[in-house]
């Protein structure tokens, strides 16, 4: 057999292993779903798994878990991409959170973040019955990730064990549970936030405008640049929203979500000012901060 | 641009950036782990390489500051980089290393990933882990310590995952004084032993993690190391893969089938090439068929190699289902019987005969380890006599399987050789290994040899062998009960099979009459093949008028005891003639049938059986019952 030179790209490489992961899941699980949270790893994520099943359709559904305090163009842009796939994507709001008045500026970042994410996210699971939740975490976000499997257990009560992750060898995913359990299986777990980048200039995903810079009214809070993006923000006295050239590395609630001062408006040029910036992404994010193994306490209780 | 040696970073003009990127897409990737003694410096050293390579960013440094003073494992004030990387609560409060964590730099030539793995035995489990897709292992040597018991055993592991090349790390050559004496002292006393591992390439390499020597650039401090630092080695090293050498291997992990007009078969090539047009095989079966389109959702390629994740269309409809591999060239062994090592990783012992589920590509089968040939100690290498294999105890075994099993010896390639062991009851990982060879048998004239006994065969059923003898009059319910038992056995998994009187004179007996010498030749092969069917781990269900005891006694004799079950249909002969399902009574009254048992030739009820079915007062469904009822009671099923 003579030898073609088929050296595959560091982005190919990652490409395929996260295909691999994803059929792996539609062969070993009876009703997998996949975690859509509309931001950019999101999109890498649903790209895969179009390009996973093809000419198939996706053998599985979409969920989003809504807060209802997510910018309103993260929303417009969800509704939009489901329909340009003709994918089927389910929403979950927990009731009984939006009933009690759970939001970030009454109850705070933790309280709201358990009631509407974390609680939200398992009552979803526990009426849908999954049995395989896919999500778009990354080893590089977060210390806790980086130890984390590529199919990682959940009790019937959504916990996870950091002590007793299954070995998990080769690209051989071990998916058996007994009823009542699942598995959180994460495709992107080699990407880097380069990676998600570079992916998407290369591929041409379409992602949520807000990553891409404008001026947008935003008041500072606590060194945190946070976007007002409809009148539930309560603004203190003397607080007046500016307008500012601004970008989200990152996409959540926006209460709980901080701006960037950037120029960047397209994609060569948030890559670049990527490869500048100083601080981790997950800086803009308000709900890591409580404490050093916030995250891998969260996981604990079920957060993805 | 990133600079490795933390200078600042100088990028194109805006206007040549997208070029830049464009050439940065087209950087490879090579996966390496980092291991050694729990003090050697290994998380400093990966902390060293993640912030020499900015992937550090400053929240993430001042969270290191505050923790390296609150941890205080570093006296001076300085940064302690091992907190980087154990990210689990448990780990930075035992200031050790438990589970595997993965990192990630890239400079302007590679992206690496690095697997940092735990040093101590108790968590080998962890460690086999993140070599298991390595290409690379960086094992750390301190040295003022030389090779140690753990540097001996990490070398074993990272041989036993197939990986060839090991970059040698003498770490803290500060605290020698950069002494050459030291270093090659430690290098030979290395090579000697890496030589018996099957470690194609060692390069070693004088460094202080700590300060940075010979990391990134060649340190002033050893003057007299002549070879590369370690990042501009690991950016450039290049990796020799085995499967480079074999045909196409293609485990199909998903049918696609979007509709009636379309049948693809989806999944990653394991190794060689795949074109369009190209004649395959599919495995099991050995069908062949030709490569109608490679297809993705970027269009069909002309061709495929290892790596990629495709979709196959075939010009044949065969049965290609998930776990059949499409192969060309020289073809993979399927076989049910394969040498393996295996290293046992949970608390509970692997025990030879327990029946686990064996995962590997894309198949799963049941197994059971048939005999432990030695285990290892993974410290002296030693070979050792075992009956059972504990926790990160690595054995040398045979396995039994279930169903034939495609694969090729993992030392040709890891993702058609290495598998996995999980727990029935638990799911639970619990071992994982790598396939030497198959166990053929018409490879091995003394086949038996092979040591898999009937228990062994019966253990992969799910149950213990065992001969039911059903005896009574013609006309009793003897076949009609015997089905119906074999039925439900089937229904519960159970493989059982019904040697019917009938059928056997249509065959094997068929030169026999009913004389009583040829009554007794005729059971006498009927035990006989019930026997071998027990033999081969089998409920085997005889049923036989069988009139005599000494020939029941005689089955009985032939096979362990407990193996025997004589069941009594006890019907009387008024009730038989009555019911007579075959006219045979009618028959042999008008005189048509000499020898008939209960007529003119006697019939010698049991004494002493085991159930004793009473037909006039129970119904087969309920006789049945009771006699799954008593092979449950006995541990059969």
């Amino acid at each position: 057999m003579s030898v073609i030179d088929k050296k595959l790209t560091h982005l190919a490489l990652l490409e395929a292993e996260s295909i691999h992961i994803l059929r792996e899941v539609a062969a070993q699980f009876e009703r997998p779903v996949m975690l859509y949270s509309i931001g950019k790893d999101s999109a890498v994520l649903l790209h895969l798994l179009m390009k996973a099943f093809y000419p198939s359709k996706p053998p599985f559904p979409l969920l989003h878990v809504d807060t209802t305090w997510k910018f309103r163009e993260m929303i417009a842009f969800r509704d939009q991409r489901a329909k340009d796939l003709g994918i089927d994507l389910l929403v979950h709001i927990n009731q009984d959170g939006v009933e009690r008045g759970i939001g970030p500026f009454t109850h705070g970042a933790t309280v709201h973040t358990d009631v509407m994410k974390t609680q939200a996210l398992k009552q979803a699971l526990d009426k849908y019955g999954f049995d395989a939740a896919i999500g778009g975490a990354r080893r590089d976000e977060e210390k806790s990730r980086a130890k984390e499997r590529v199919f990682s257990f959940r009790s019937a009560a959504h916990r996870w064990d950091p002590k007793m992750q299954r070995p998990e060898l080769w690209n051989v995913y071990n998916g058996r549970i007994n009823k009542g359990e699942s598995i959180r299986v994460f495709p992107l777990s080699n990407w880097t936030e380069l990676d998600i980048w570079q992916y998407i200039m290369q591929e041409n995903i379409p992602v949520v405008p807000l990553y891409f810079a404008k001026p947008r009214p935003v008041v500072e809070r606590d060194g945190a640049l946070i976007m007002v993006d409809d009148e539930r923000m309560p603004l203190k006295p003397g607080e007046a929203p500016q307008m500012r050239t601004v970008r989200f590395r990152t996409l959540g609630c926006y209460p709980l979500t901080g701006a960037v001062e950037s120029e960047a408006e397209t994609l060569p040029e948030i890559v670049r000012e990527m490869l500048l910036a100083r601080t981790s992404e997950r800086q803009g994010r308000v709900i890591d901060h409580d404490q050093s193994a916030s995250m891998e306490k969260k996981k604990q209780e079920g957060y993805f | 641009m990133p600079d490795i040696a933390g200078n600042d970073m100088k990028l194109p003009p805006a206007e040549d950036f997208e070029a830049y990127l464009h050439r940065n897409e087209n950087k490879d990737l090579l996966r390496f782990i980092t291991c050694g003694s729990v003090d050697d410096g290994k998380s400093t050293l990966i902390g060293r390489l993640l912030y020499d390579s900015r992937q550090l960013f400053d929240d993430q440094l001042s969270a290191l500051e505050k923790d390296s003073t609150h941890s205080g494992s570093v006296s001076d004030g300085g940064l302690d980089f091992s907190l980087l990387v154990d990210g689990l609560a448990a780990e930075r409060e035992q200031g050790i290393t438990i589970d595997v964590a993965y990192r990630f730099f890239a400079t302007d030539k590679r992206k690496f990933i690095v697997a940092d793995t735990p040093g101590h035995e108790q968590y080998t489990r962890n460690m086999a882990t993140g070599a298991s897709t390595a290409d690379l292992a960086v094992l750390l040597i301190d040295a003022r310590k030389g090779v140690l018991e753990q540097t001996r055993r990490h070398s074993f592991i990272v041989s036993l995952m197939g990986i060839r090349d090991v970059v040698l790390a003498i770490n803290k050559m500060d605290l020698v004084d950069f002494d050459q004496k030291v270093f090659d002292t430690i290098v030979a006393d290395y090579r000697q032993f890496a030589q018996g591992l099957g470690i194609r390439h060692v390069t070693a390499i004088p460094m202080s993690a700590r300060n940075g020597d010979n990391i990134t650039g060649a340190s002033e401090n050893t003057p007299w190391y002549k070879g590369e630092a370690l990042l501009p080695f690991l950016e450039t090293v290049r990796i020799e893969r085995p499967e480079d050498s074999l045909g196409l291997r293609f485990p199909v992990q998903w049918v696609n089938r979007p509709n009636l007009d379309f049948r693809g078969y989806s999944g990653t090539i394991a190794a060689g090439l795949v074109r369009k047009g190209d004649t395959v095989t599919v495995l099991p079966g050995g069908r062949t068929s030709q490569v109608t389109s490679i297809v993705t959702q970027d269009g069909e390629l002309e061709v495929a190699g290892a790596g990629e994740a495709v979709t196959l269309t075939l010009a044949h409809e065969i049965d290609v289902s998930r776990g059949s591999v499409i192969a060309s060239g020289a073809v993979p062994v399927v076989a049910e019987q394969a040498a393996a090592h295996i290293l046992w990783m949970a608390p509970e012992p692997m025990l030879p005969g327990r029946f686990y589920e064996l995962r590997l590509h894309s198949q799963s089968a049941g197994v059971q380890i048939s005999e432990i040939k030695h285990k290892i100690n993974v410290n002296s290498l030693e070979k050792l006599a075992a009956k059972r294999l504990e926790l990160n105890e690595l054995g040398v075994c045979n396995l039994t399987l279930d169903r034939p099993l495609v694969f090729d010896p993992y030392s040709q390639n890891r993702m058609m050789g290495g598998f996995i062991i999980v727990d029935r009851l638990t799911n639970a990982t619990v071992g994982c290994g790598t396939l030497d060879f198959a166990l053929r048998r018409d490879a091995n004239v003394h086949w038996q040899q092979l040591e898999v006994d009937k228990q062994q065969r019966a253990a992969i059923k799910g149950q213990k062998p065992a001969m039911l003898w059903f005896t009574g009059l013609s006309g009793a319910g003897k076949s009609t009960v015997a089905s119906l038992v074999e039925k439900k056995l089937f229904s519960l998994g159970r493989h059982a099979y019904v040697l019917d009187g009938d059928n056997i004179r249509h065959g094997l007996s068929r030169d026999l009459g009913f004389t009583d010498e040829d009554r007794v030749e005729n059971i006498r092969r009927a035990a006989e093949a019930a026997r071998l069917f027990v033999d081969a781990g089998m409920i085997v269900l005889v049923s036989f008028i069988s009139p005599f005891r000494s020939e029941r006694q005689m089955a009985r004799g032939l096979v362990a005891p407990g193996e025997f079950v004589e069941v009594y249909v006890s019907t009387p002969q008024s009730e038989c003639e009555k019911r007579d399902p075959k006219g045979l009574y009618a028959k042999a009254r008008a005189g048509d049938l000499p020898h008939f048992t209960g007529l003119d030739s006697k019939y010698e009820p049991p004494e002493n059986a085991e159930i004793v079915l009473d037909t006039c007062a129970k119904d087969p469904e309920t006789l049945s019952n009771e006699v799954i009822a008593y092979l449950r009671e006995q541990g059969i099923i």
